[in-house]
């Protein structure tokens, strides 16, 4: 049984369910802040650490889409250091990957694109990368691309809690990972995956896409999994 | 008034930059008032002046020309401007950059066409990556687009010769 439980989110008195996330009861009572790895209906890793926020009491930043509401908490969404680290953020994906975004399937309907329009990213400080990375185009109705992956791991949970099928996963570590399908085979030869299509709908990039879309013609539609979730009723947690 | 003396510069771009700047149309007109064109790929002065207000820059920094000319119009401008993605980003240039200098002529020059071997004269040496301008010397307003819009171009060049630096927040992005 979930507890009702006060707290206040930028100075202001909020209540939610002490099962319910710091980025939940944030949203419910109209206070946003950008997030990258979170989606409603699939499990928070916490990956992008776009949503860190200020706790009180606590001396690191914590990601508010796995961090539960507590009694008596404060919480602060947008401070000054809280807005630098997630500009620095933003810059380090465009750096780490090759995002050219004119010749890009996802121009203009690209998450990170209004990440860094949000955040008001104009130029990117950090030096570039440009690593040499994989493309997948083996799979008869989807491409991967590597160049403008952003490690969000979206695609695998999708396929892992959604789907059911796990093609998708996570191979290396720190900036050597890379999302695999199978065990790194190539995608068209997935013994696993069912084409379904919703880890390309649901990457917030170009790097998943449908064969056939030139620059800028990639609009990916989410709105599947709200559906899926609420059909299925609400899983425990 | 004292008109403000701006120039622009066609490094690595495809000079799609210049002609979303030529598409301010009849504005052009109003800018013409306030402003002396010192130096363009658009009129025919040979050398890079001194004493610029405000300098465009157009394309990424892919050659040891562009590295070399980049050096002198800095050090000869007030107010620097890295107009368009390959100006910003490296963009569509940069693509060549994973790859290296190396295998992209074998490539171009060998593999694909007969044509012998790469030009090692007359054409300027490419730099091993190519980099966006900010890289290489200081940047004072960065103006991201393929191409930005006229309508941002206008903008940006009617604040800077009225002395503002703009403010580009909602006008333009990577990639628009
Ligand atoms: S994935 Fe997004 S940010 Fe990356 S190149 Fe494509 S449009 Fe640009
Ligand atoms: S392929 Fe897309 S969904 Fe999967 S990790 Fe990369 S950016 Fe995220
Ligand atoms: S949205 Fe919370 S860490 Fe990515």
């Amino acid at each position: 049984m979930s507890r009702v439980v006060t707290l206040k989110i930028d100075d202001r008195d909020v209540s939610g369910r002490d099962d319910e996330t710091v980025l939940e009861v944030a949203r419910e009572n109209g206070i946003d802040m950008p997030t990258l790895c979170q989606v409603d209906g699939l499990s928070s890793v916490g990956a992008c650490r776009l949503c860190l926020v200020e706790v009180k009491g606590v001396p690191k930043l914590l990601p508010a889409c796995t961090t539960y509401v507590t009694e008596g908490m404060e919480v602060w969404t947008s401070t000054e250091r809280i807005n630098r680290y997630r500009r620095q953020i933003v810059e380090l994906l465009f750096s780490e990957g090759n995002h050219i975004c004119a010749v890009c399937v996802s121009n203009g309907h690209c998450e990170l694109q209004n990440l860094a329009i949000r955040l008001g990213i104009q130029h990117i400080d950090y030096p570039y990368r440009y690593p040499k990375a994989t493309v997948d185009a083996s799979h008869e109705r989807f491409g991967f691309d590597g160049n403008r992956c952003v490690l969000c791991t979206r695609c695998v949970r999708v396929c892992d809690e959604i789907e059911g099928a796990h093609t998708w996963d996570v191979k290396g570590r720190g900036i050597n990972s890379q999302v695999i399908t199978d065990l790194d085979q190539p995608w068209g030869e997935s013994p696993t995956c069912t084409s379904c299509g919703k880890c390309v709908n649901i990457c917030p990039t170009g790097a998943l896409f449908e064969k056939g879309k030139s620059v800028a013609e990639m609009t990916k539609r989410g709105e599947f999994l709200p559906y899926l979730t609420t059909m299925r009723g609400k899983k425990q947690r | 008034m004292t008109k403000k003396r701006v120039a622009t510069v066609w490094l690595d771009g495809c000079s799609g930059c210049h002609m979303s700047f030529l598409d301010i149309d009849h504005r052009l007109l109003d800018l013409a008032d306030a402003i002396d064109l010192v130096y363009s790929p658009l009129v025919d002065f040979k050398d890079f002046p001194d004493d610029v207000d405000v300098t465009l820059v157009e394309g990424a920094i892919s050659s040891e020309e562009d590295l070399e000319k980049i050096q002198r119009i800095r050090s000869k401008t007030k107010v620097l401007v890295s107009l368009g993605d390959c100006a910003v980003t490296g963009n569509v240039p940069s693509l060549r950059n994973p790859v290296g200098v190396g295998p992209i002529l074998q490539r171009v020059y060998l593999d694909e066409h007969p044509l012998g071997a790469a030009p090692d004269q007359v054409v300027p040496k490419l730099l091993p990556a190519v980099r966006p301008v900010h890289s290489v010397v200081q940047v004072d307003v960065y103006v991201p687009g393929c191409p930005p819009s006229a309508d941002t171009i206008f903008h940006v060049v009617s604040e800077l010769v009225a002395g503002r630096i703009p403010d580009l927040t909602d006008r333009t992005r990577f990639g628009a």
